[in-house]
């Protein structure tokens, strides 16, 4: 068969599948955004708690869970509306799945809102306790054994990256979406969450040491992004044809703009660079480069979940 | 005029003698339906005959909790065996479509504007015959004529004939078949009918000029052709689109559109120069042979590949494959043959290729269909008539035999020629769409004093009318008894399966009702249908219970092949098969055909070729539901090369303007590989413009209305119609 | 155990969609929805033009990313002949199975769970062929155990050449078309 001119048609029409697959709107990138940062938080957080160094990350340790938990909860939501029979939605809780990440994820959220809650009462804020006064009570028994903060610490960080790696995998489970089938997914995404996480903090914290140390630790997690996403691209281009075809949405495609510019460019390269600078004192701290990162992951989500349902195995869309 | 078809139409009615014997035992009781269904868990099966096109496949309608289900092919009946087209399948959609007429209308303004008041079926009664009255006062009742499509108008025939009409025709014939009808007739003294006595199912070699099978979905000519398709026969198409039947062929024969007959000419010369054809069946039962011979000797390949571009190499090929397998080659003579003008005589030259192959009656080529014969029935005789049909005037075509001439009738209209119309009863027919030169339909039909329409949606034609009456769909409704010549002989029933949703009646009830206002009581002297069907079917020994069970009887079966008992004839006047047509040549044609050059598109035109889709049936299925949401609109075949030149991609809509400054609708361009570069192409039946129908409302682009030149067959009057040019309008 | 299967002959199909309307009328699959449809695919250039024409569902695949990515459970192997189906009572609606699928051959329903072709289990249960096989005017299509090597599919299967669709996406599909 001659593999040019080739025409095919389809009669189907079903709905948000066809000509072009756009099951997932904007629900679905909004709670793995919101997922992969509050994992990102929970890891970072976590750290802090284990390495006993939360006494200074006042930020990090406590405010971020109580954030956390609002910002997992508007994730959830999201999700929610997604659900198209949603009267049904407690059926993710009445069987667990094995091979489904999307079971997994449902379970990790309930364990992550007590790691959440436990790491909160470590220190709860002063609205808390004017609602419940006991709490002080509570938080002052728990400070008493460094041994449990260490192991809430571990908790959160456990929880946090398995939450940030679900968010990943959730796509990349899918063999029928070449452009979300790469076993680097789960890194990105991890990897975009710290960052966005890092540079929430690195935002709001009002002691400046935390807050360098998190734009450093940004910076990071910035280069380690981008590392990933050349590795993911490698790997896409010397694979099979709809792999390469999916990786050239991205690089040369319909996607290329906003890929390039808002992932690429605004989302990372320069909020980079302007940090870099920042931290090497050579400009001022501003919040111009945390937010950048923050929306660039937001984006990073959106391309990924839009293009990646574009991506086909067919190479040739159906007119 | 000749009597060609007569002859043939008298041995049918023989057997109405035993009439009054039976009658006496019929009266009886007429059992109800739902003793005769299958009923299971709130089910019931009921079987009936199809109505989206005139094939009338058997059906099964099933109904569950009283709301029709689905609908399918009846196991027993021998067209659809078990197994409907997509469109049959569909059927549903007819019943359930929300823009069905709901009540009898009457125009409130001017005609065409599309503003009724709703009546009552008596006072819309009253209106008619009130009408018909007085233009049978003034005018006599031929000034009446009838236009009835498909196998619901047989009360509406019987009324205007009892009314004194003689003027009652069809787009079937000049539109459709009837250039293929003649060319057969003058051959082989015989048509080739509806449906088609193709021998589909046992052809070695099955050769399809045009006739794009597995898109025109006539169910039993599908089946067969897949099955042979299956037996590995060899297939030859010649279109100048590569169709679905050309992507199942061994040769395919890209032809420039209007070129056939050079095609066939060369076809048959390789054959006789060759000595390749059937000498045996020639001298046994052909006349003329060594005039034709002579003449067609001299078109060789190498001449008609200058007219159809067909390499010579592949025209001999395709001639010897032919013959390989004769007699079992099948020339599939088409259905829709008005094409250029000269179709009749390319039809004779397709009937006499068939003739070389020796397959007239025989096995694999054509067959000797046989209907089973039920009396009519006993009606007292008609009002004789005053004046002859006027579709015709004075043999102006002579060769016009079986049925009148539609646009014979439209011209006599706006003419007042030979004698005046002053009304059109039409029934299941979009004239609209049917006819070519809209504007000559239009201007008719501002003559009449009454235009009274018949349909069951808002349709175009129904938009011009006086007074719409809305018909009951066929799954609600009883009809006439279908005993279609076939390979066996059958009879079926059309009985109703559900109830109208609204004030909808059937074809039978409006008949007769208008009939007892019109003072013909006498010409209906059944109580209702189901009396009616019962006497016809004791007549023929049988009896509505029996035939409501299952649907279908079967007659007798009957041998179909010359070389199985069917005695050979040929009602020609020879007696043979015409290889040489002395009659032709009386009336001065050309007595073996000849190549006619047609016009070519000028430069920056394309010629527009149309026709059908599995999923529709011409413009009356686009507002049914389910076959609207596999199709709402049709597309612009535009060849890939000739779409980049004009900078238009597959999706875009464009308009199409025709030699005459016709401009269509928008329609969506369908940039492809699989046409000529010199036309381009369209489903029939789009672009509709019944602002009532909003659903089908500007859907597409309709070729009717781009068809606004037509060729006259100067043989029969058929209206040859794709020998319009359209060029492309990209600003939309 | 029977495992089913579908065989369907390219070379008889016509395109004409009768499959894809018995399936919406059998099965009430509403209007704008398909649980079956027509791929017809194209090679060449005039008049040299090679064409398949396909009717397409899901493939009920022997293995199957729809299912595995399942959170409820909703989306299952019938235990009679291996066919992939749908609990309405028990899908979310999350969609996750609409995107696992290579094939695009499931939907959402508007009254919100997933849905696709059954293989008219509740047909073949009473002994009867799908609706769409059983309405094909070409004969085109088969339905029948492939497990069984003297079934009509099976030996079809061995006699004639066949191909699936995407067989690089790993799902092993059960509809086999013959070219
Ligand atoms: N331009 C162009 N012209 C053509 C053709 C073409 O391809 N292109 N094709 C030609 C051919 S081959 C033919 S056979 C003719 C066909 O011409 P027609 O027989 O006129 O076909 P339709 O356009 O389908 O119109 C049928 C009408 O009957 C109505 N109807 C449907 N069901 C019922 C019913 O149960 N009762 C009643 N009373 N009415 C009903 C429909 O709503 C519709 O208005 O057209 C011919 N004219
Ligand atoms: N689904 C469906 N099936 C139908 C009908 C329907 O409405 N819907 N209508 C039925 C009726 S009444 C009829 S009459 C038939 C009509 O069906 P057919 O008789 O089979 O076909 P036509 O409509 O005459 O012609 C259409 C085909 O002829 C080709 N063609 C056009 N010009 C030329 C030419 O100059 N030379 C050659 N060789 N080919 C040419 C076109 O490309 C197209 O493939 O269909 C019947 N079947
Ligand atoms: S060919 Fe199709 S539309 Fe025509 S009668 Fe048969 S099933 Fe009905
Ligand atoms: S019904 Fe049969 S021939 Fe028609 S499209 Fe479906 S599989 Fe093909
Ligand atoms: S075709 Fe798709 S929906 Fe069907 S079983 Fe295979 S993967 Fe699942
Ligand atoms: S949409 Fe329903 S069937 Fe599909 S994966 Fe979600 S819960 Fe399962
Ligand atoms: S097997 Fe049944 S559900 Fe599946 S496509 Fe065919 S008719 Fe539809
Ligand atoms: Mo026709």
């Amino acid at each position: 068969m001659m593999n040019d001119l080739l025409e095919l048609t389809t009669t189907r029409h079903n709905p948000h599948v066809d000509p072009i697959m756009a099951m997932w709107e904007w629900q679905i990138p909004v709670y793995l955004f919101l997922g992969g940062m509050v994992a990102g938080m929970m890891i970072i957080a976590g750290y802090f708690l284990f390495s006993g160094r939360h006494k200074e990350s006042n930020c990090a340790c406590f405010s971020i869970p109580t954030i956390s938990i609002v910002l997992l909860s508007l994730g959830m939501f999201a999700l929610f509306l997604d659900l198209s029979h949603k009267l049904y939605v407690w059926r993710l809780y009445t069987t667990f799945q094995f091979k489904s990440p999307m079971s997994w994820g449902a379970w990790i959220l309930i364990l992550v809102y007590p790691a959440l809650i436990a790491n909160i009462l470590i220190r709860p804020s002063a609205w808390m306790l004017k609602i419940y006064p006991k709490l002080t009570e509570y938080a002052g028994r728990l400070n008493q054994h460094p041994f449990l903060i260490k192991n809430i610490g571990i908790l959160n960080m456990i929880l946090g990256l398995m939450l940030g790696a679900y968010t990943g995998v959730l796509l990349s489970s899918m063999g029928s979406r070449p452009l979300w089938n790469t076993s680097l997914l789960w890194v990105l995404f991890l990897v975009s969450g710290l960052s966005a996480a890092a540079a929430f903090v690195h935002l709001f914290a009002k002691n400046k040491a935390e807050s360098e140390l998190l734009a450093k630790a940004d910076n990071g997690f910035l280069v380690i992004e981008l590392f990933v996403l050349v590795m993911i691209f490698l790997g896409f281009l010397s694979s099979a044809r709809p792999h390469i075809e999916a990786a050239q949405l991205l690089l040369t495609g319909a996607y290329a703009p906003v890929f390039w510019v808002f992932v690429i460019g605004l989302g990372i390269v320069i909020p980079l660079i302007i940090q870099l600078l920042a931290v090497n004192h050579k400009i001022r701290h501003t919040a111009i480069a945390p937010i950048m990162v923050i929306v660039g992951g937001l984006i990073l989500r959106f391309v990924i979940v839009s293009a990646g349902q574009y991506s086909h195995w067919f190479n040739a869309h159906f007119h | 005029m000749n009597s060609l078809s007569r002859r043939k139409f008298l041995k049918i009615s023989g057997a109405t003698i035993a009439t009054a014997a039976v009658l006496a035992s019929s009266a009886k009781s007429i059992v109800n339906a739902a003793e005769n269904v299958t009923k299971k868990n709130g089910l019931q099966i009921i079987p009936s005959y199809c109505d989206l096109c005139f094939w009338k496949c058997g059906l099964l309608a099933y109904v569950k909790d009283g709301k029709l289900w689905k609908v399918e092919g009846n196991p027993k009946d021998p067209l659809s065996n078990g197994r409907l087209c997509p469109r049959g399948t569909g059927g549903v959609g007819a019943h359930y479509d929300t823009e069905r007429l709901k009540s009898p209308l009457i125009r409130k303004n001017l005609r065409g504007e599309e503003k009724w008041v709703e009546v009552t079926w008596n006072e819309a009664f009253d209106y008619i015959a009130d009408k018909m009255n007085k233009m049978k006062a003034t005018y006599g009742p031929e000034a009446m004529a009838l236009f009835s499509h498909g196998i619901g108008g047989n009360f509406i025939k019987h009324l205007l004939r009892a009314f004194g009409s003689p003027n009652e025709t069809a787009p079937s014939f000049a539109q459709c078949r009837g250039p293929r009808e003649v060319g057969f007739e003058l051959t082989f003294g015989d048509v080739v009918g509806s449906p088609e006595r193709t021998d589909i199912e046992n052809a070695k070699c099955i050769v399809l000029i045009g006739s794009h099978l597995g898109e025109n979905m006539h169910n039993t000519q599908v089946q067969e052709f897949s099955h042979a398709v299956e037996k590995g026969a060899s297939i030859i198409v010649v279109d100048p689109r590569f169709s679905v039947a050309a992507s199942k062929a061994k040769y395919y024969l890209p032809i420039k559109p209007g070129t056939d007959m050079a095609l066939l000419l060369a076809w048959m010369s390789v054959i006789v120069n060759e000595k390749l054809y059937d000498a045996d069946y020639i001298s046994k039962y052909g006349n003329g042979f060594e005039q034709f011979a002579a003449e067609v000797s001299q078109y060789t390949p190498e001449w008609a590949y200058i007219e159809t571009g067909i390499d010579p190499e592949l025209i001999r090929e395709t001639a010897r494959e032919m013959v390989r397998y004769k007699p079992a080659t099948l020339i599939h003579p088409g259905r829709h043959a008005t094409w250029y003008g000269d179709d009749a005589q390319r039809s004779r030259a397709i009937a006499l290729l068939n003739a070389l192959m020796g397959s007239w009656g025989r096995k694999g080529g054509f067959y000797v269909p046989y209907s089973y014969s039920i009396p009519k029935y006993p009606y007292p005789s008609y009002p004789e008539l005053m004046k002859e049909p006027l579709d015709n005037p004075n043999g102006k075509y002579p060769f016009a035999t079986g049925e009148q001439i539609s646009t014979g009738i439209r011209e006599a209209t706006i003419t007042g020629q030979p004698y005046p119309i002053k009304g059109w009863f039409i029934y299941g027919t979009n004239l609209m769409q049917a006819l070519p030169n809209r504007d000559e339909t239009i201007k008719a039909l501002q003559n009449l004093d009454l235009m009274v329409v018949v349909d069951v949606i808002p349709s175009e034609i129904a938009g011009w009318a006086d007074v719409v009456l809305p018909e009951s769909v066929y799954l609600e409704r009883y009809d006439d008894l279908n005993a279609s010549p076939f390979r066996e002989g059958f009879v079926g029933i059309r009985q109703p399966a559900v109830e109208e949703p609204n004030d909808q009646k059937p074809n039978w009830w409006m008949a007769k009702k208008l009939g007892e206002k019109l003072g013909l009581g006498a010409y209906f002297p059944w109580k209702d249908i189901e009396e009616y069907l019962d006497i016809r079917l004791k007549l023929a020994g049988h009896s509505l219970t029996e035939i409501k069970k299952e649907g279908i009887i079967k007659g007798p079966k009957k041998p179909i092949y010359y070389d199985n008992g069917v005695e050979p004839e040929f009602l020609t006047p020879s007696g043979k098969i015409e290889f040489y047509s002395t009659q032709l040549a009386k009336a001065g044609f050309d007595p073996v055909p000849r190549y006619t050059k047609h016009p070519e598109p000028p430069v920056g035109y394309f010629r527009l070729l149309y026709g059908r889709a599995p999923v529709h049936t011409f413009s009356k299925t686009q507002s049914n539901p389910i076959l609207a949401d596999l199709m709402s609109e049709n597309e612009i075949w535009v060849n890939a090369d000739l779409a980049e030149k004009y900078g238009m991609k597959t999706g875009d809509r464009i308009k199409l303007k025709n030699q005459d400054g016709v401009i269509s609708d928008p329609i969506k361009v369908r940039a492809t590989e699989r046409i000529r570069q010199d036309c381009v192409y369209m489903v029939h039946g789009f672009g509709q413009k019944s602002r009532q129908l909003r659903s089908t409302y500007k859907k597409g682009a309709s070729d009717a209305e781009l068809v606004t030149k037509y060729n006259t067959d100067p043989l029969m009057g058929g209206t040859a119609m794709n020998v319009n040019f359209v060029t492309f309008e990209m600003e939309v | 155990m029977p495992r089913y299967g579908m065989v369907i002959d390219t070379r008889k199909c016509v395109g004409c969609q009768d499959c894809v309307i018995a399936c919406k009328t059998e099965n009430n699959v509403p209007v704008g929805y398909n649980r079956d449809w027509i791929v017809t695919e194209s090679h060449g250039k005039y008049p040299n033009i090679q064409m398949e024409i396909r009717t397409e569902r899901c493939n009920h695949c022997s293995e199957t990313p729809c299912v595995s990515c399942c959170p409820t459970g909703a989306s299952h192997i019938h235990d009679v002949g291996g066919v992939v189906l749908i609990t309405h009572e028990v899908c979310i609606g999350c969609k996750a199975c609409v995107q696992a699928c290579p094939y695009d051959a499931r939907f959402i329903h508007p009254d919100g769970y997933a849905d696709k072709c059954t293989f008219c289990i509740h047909r073949v249960e009473e002994g009867l062929k799908p609706a769409c096989v059983e309405v094909c005017p070409t004969y085109c299509m088969y339905f029948g155990d492939l497990d069984d090597p003297n079934s009509e599919v099976s030996i079809l299967l061995q006699s004639r050449k066949w191909h699936v669709n995407l067989p690089d996406a790993g799902t092993q599909p059960n509809i086999f078309y013959l070219t």
